[in-house]
C-alpha cells in the first residue's frame, strides 16, 4: 500500500481500533461459541421457541406494514415541506430513535392505559389495548417507523421535484406521478427503511415489557423469550441462546440486504 | 386563434416581471435576454410550475390561469404545454424507450402501440437501436433527443424550450440544432425558446422577443430585430456596435466620434451601429495630429480591455465604448494593450442611425 492511499495518521492509533472492533465482535464470537450445535434444531423447535418465533415474525411483518401505510405518506410530506418544517417534524420523528425504548412503552401505557383518556373511550367500546398482541404491534409500530421514514425522506429529498415536474408536463396525474416516478426513484431508501424497520420491530424488547408484557403465547415475542430464559422460568437457556444466534443471523442477513440494494442503486 | 397568448406579470421582492407573448400554430418564437432578465420565470409560469400574479395565459382559446379577478390556474399536467429544460430530465429508472412511451400510455396508448410509437421516435431523432439503453448509458446530446422526442410525442400544444442546447459542447449543439429545427418544422409544434444564443434564434425561430430586466424591450422578426437593435443588449447578440449620441446642426456625435448627418433634424438618444469589423485600428503616435487627409470618420481612443474572440481579438475602447475585432497577429504588430492611444476610422457607408 502506498502512502497516497494510507494517508499521514498516527500508526499508534492502529492500537485503540483494533480494541473497539474486538470490543464489538468479541461478544458475538463468545454467542456462536455457547451455542451448543447438537441441539439446536430442537432448542429452536421446541414449543415455547415456536411460538415466541412465530408471534416475532407475525407481529413484525404487522408492524412493518403499518410503518409503510403510515411511514411513506408521512416521509412525502417531510420531504415536500419547506426547509423549515421539515427540520421541526424530522425532529418530532427522531425523537423515539433517542429515546430509551422503556420510556416509549411508558409512554404509550400512559396514552392507551384504562385510566387515560383514550383508554377511557376505547374501554367502552370494549377495546383493551395494552398486554394484548395488537400491544406488541404498537410498540414494534413506535420503534420502528422513525427509521423507515427517515431513510425514504433522505431519498425522497435527494431527488427532488424535477423529474416530478417533467412527468406532469407530460401529463401525467399525481397518482400516476407517484406510483411510477416518485416511488420507483426512491426505492433504495424505500427497501431500506423497510428492511430496517423489519429487523427494528422483531428485536424490539423495552417499549414491549412494559406495554404489552411478556404472556406467553400472546406478547412474548423472541427477545422476551430470550431475557425470561435467562431469569430461569419457562425458557431453557439452550432455546435462549438458540434464538439469539437466529436474531444475529436475521441482523446480519438485513445488512447484507440493504448493502446489496445500496450497491445496486442507480446514480 | 393562437397556440399560446400570455400577459405574465409576476412580483417578487426585487424584481417584476410584465411581459405580453403569442406564438401563432407552428410558429417559434425566441426569447432573448441577459440572466436574470426572467426568461426562465416567463417559461415557468406558461408550464404552470409557476403562478402569475396578473394576467392571463390562454391556449387555442382556452383559459388555463387568469388573475387576480377571475383567478383561475390549470395544473401542469392538464396544460398541454411541455417545459423542455436545460438539463434532460429523463426519468433514470427507464429505458430511453419506456421514457418516450411513458408519455404516450399518459395520453391513453395501450403499452404495445405506446412501445412501438416510441421506438419510431427514438428512430427519427437519429436513436435508432438505443432503446434498451438507461440515461445514464446516453451521452448528453443523446439525452437530450430523448427528451425532445418524449415532449413531440405527446403532440403537445406548445413547446417550451429553456437554454436546451446550453450544456452541450458546440459540436453536439450544433446537431441537436438541427433536429430541433428539422422536427419542430415537421412536425408543425408552436414553440417558445428562451436562449442566450444568437444562431438558436436565427436557425430556429420566425420572431425574436427580447426580455431585459422583467420587460419586453424589442420583439419582431428576427432579422430585423438582430439588423436594428433597439437596445445595448440587443446589439451585442447581434454582434453590433451601438453607441447613442445625438444630432446638433446636421452633424451626429459621441464623444469623440461624429459625422455629417445633414438630413437629420436635432435630436437625442439617436443611435448609430457598425461592425466590428469594419472599424480601422492603428496605433497613435506622441505628437501625430489626426491625418485630415484621409478618408473616412476617424477619431482618437483609448485601448481598455482585450478578448479573445474564435476569429481573433475584440479591442474595446473608451469614449465612446466601441469594439473593434482585428487579427491577433495585428495585435502584436501595432502592439495593443490596455490603456494604448488608437486612432480608429471607419466609412461613413459601414454606419447606420436606427
Amino acid at each position: 500500500m502506498n502512502q497516497r492511499s494510507t494517508g499521514f495518521i498516527p500508526r499508534v492509533l492502529a492500537i485503540p481500533a483494533v480494541l473497539g472492533l474486538a470490543l464489538l465482535v468479541l461478544p458475538l464470537g463468545a454467542l456462536v461459541l455457547r451455542v451448543d450445535w447438537s441441539t439446536l434444531w430442537t432448542d429452536i423447535t421446541s414449543p415455547e421457541a415456536r411460538s415466541a418465533l412465530g408471534l416475532s415474525l407475525l407481529t413484525g411483518l404487522i408492524a412493518t406494514g403499518v410503518c409503510v401505510l403510515l411511514g411513506v405518506p408521512l416521509a412525502l410530506l417531510i420531504a415536500r415541506s419547506t426547509v423549515r418544517t421539515a427540520a421541526v417534524l424530522r425532529a418530532i420523528v427522531t425523537v423515539p430513535l433517542v429515546l430509551p425504548p422503556m420510556v416509549g412503552g411508558v409512554a404509550l401505557l400512559f396514552l392507551f392505559g384504562r385510566t387515560s383518556w383514550l383508554g377511557g373511550i376505547l374501554s367502552e367500546w370494549d377495546v383493551r389495548v395494552p398486554f394484548t398482541t395488537g400491544a406488541v404491534v404498537l410498540a414494534q409500530t413506535f420503534v420502528a417507523l422513525p427509521f423507515l421514514v427517515l431513510a425514504l425522506e433522505g431519498s425522497l429529498r435527494s431527488t427532488g421535484v424535477g423529474y416530478e415536474q417533467a412527468a406532469a408536463g407530460l401529463g401525467a396525474g399525481r397518482w400516476r406521478i407517484l406510483a411510477r416516478v416518485t416511488l420507483p426513484l426512491a426505492a433504495p431508501g424505500l427497501v431500506a427503511g423497510i428492511v430496517l424497520c423489519f429487523a427494528r420491530a422483531i428485536g424490539e424488547f423495552g417499549a414491549t415489557a412494559l406495554f404489552a408484557g411478556n404472556a406467553p403465547g400472546v406478547t412474548q415475542t423472541m427477545p422476551l423469550a430470550i431475557y425470561t430464559a435467562f431469569n430461569g422460568a419457562g425458557v431453557s437457556q439452550g432455546t435462549a441462546v438458540a434464538l439469539s444466534l437466529l436474531l444475529l443471523v436475521t441482523a446480519v442477513g438485513v445488512l447484507l440486504l440493504v448493502r446489496a440494494w445500496r450497491a445496486e442503486a442507480p446514480r | 386563434m393562437t397556440a399560446l397568448d400570455a400577459h405574465v406579470v409576476v412580483q417578487r421582492p426585487s424584481f417584476r416581471l410584465d411581459a405580453s407573448l403569442t406564438v401563432e400554430p407552428g410558429e417559434v418564437v425566441a426569447v432573448m435576454g441577459p440572466s436574470g432578465a426572467g426568461k426562465s420565470t416567463l417559461l415557468d409560469v406558461l408550464a404552470g410550475l409557476l403562478a402569475l400574479d396578473e394576467g392571463f395565459v390562454r391556449s387555442g382559446g382556452t383559459t388555463l390561469d387568469a388573475a387576480p379577478r377571475p383567478r383561475v390556474r390549470t395544473a401542469p399536467s392538464r396544460r398541454g404545454i411541455v417545459l423542455l429544460s436545460q438539463e434532460p430530465r429523463l426519468f433514470p429508472h427507464l429505458t430511453a424507450q419506456a421514457n418516450i412511451a411513458f408519455g404516450l400510455r399518459v395520453h391513453g396508448a395501450d403499452a404495445r402501440s405506446a412501445a412501438t410509437a416510441a421506438h419510431d421516435w427514438l428512430v427519427r431523432v437519429g436513436l435508432d437501436g438505443m432503446d434498451r439503453r438507461r440515461p445514464s448509458q446516453l451521452s448528453g446530446g443523446q439525452q437530450q433527443r430523448v427528451a425532445l422526442a418524449r415532449a413531440l410525442a405527446t403532440s403537445p400544444a406548445a413547446l417550451l424550450l429553456d437554454e436546451p442546447l446550453t450544456s452541450l459542447d458546440t459540436e453536439t449543439a450544433g446537431d441537436v440544432r438541427a433536429l430541433l429545427h428539422d422536427q419542430l418544422v415537421a412536425t408543425g409544434t408552436a414553440a417558445i425558446v428562451a436562449t442566450h444564443d444568437a444562431l438558436d434564434a436565427v436557425s430556429l425561430a420566425s420572431r425574436l422577443v427580447v426580455l431585459e430586466n422583467g420587460r419586453v424591450t424589442q420583439e419582431g422578426p428576427v432579422r430585423e430585430v438582430l439588423a436594428e437593435p433597439a437596445t445595448r443588449f440587443t446589439a451585442a447578440v447581434a454582434g453590433l456596435n451601438r453607441v447613442v449620441g445625438s444630432v446638433r446642426a446636421g452633424r451626429w456625435h459621441s464623444g469623440g466620434l461624429g459625422f455629417e448627418a445633414s438630413d437629420q433634424d436635432d435630436s437625442d438618444g439617436r443611435a448609430v451601429v457598425f461592425r466590428p469589423g469594419d472599424v480601422g485600428i492603428e496605433r497613435a503616435a506622441p505628437d501625430d495630429g489626426l491625418a485630415a487627409s484621409t478618408s473616412g470618420v476617424v477619431w482618437e481612443a483609448r485601448v481598455t480591455r482585450l478578448e479573445q474572440t474564435p476569429a481573433g481579438v475584440r479591442v474595446r475602447t473608451a469614449e465612446p465604448e466601441v469594439s473593434v475585432d482585428v487579427s491577433a497577429d495585428r495585435v502584436v504588430e501595432i502592439g495593443l494593450f490596455p490603456g494604448t492611444p488608437v486612432h480608429l476610422r471607419i466609412d461613413p457607408a459601414d454606419m447606420r442611425l436606427v
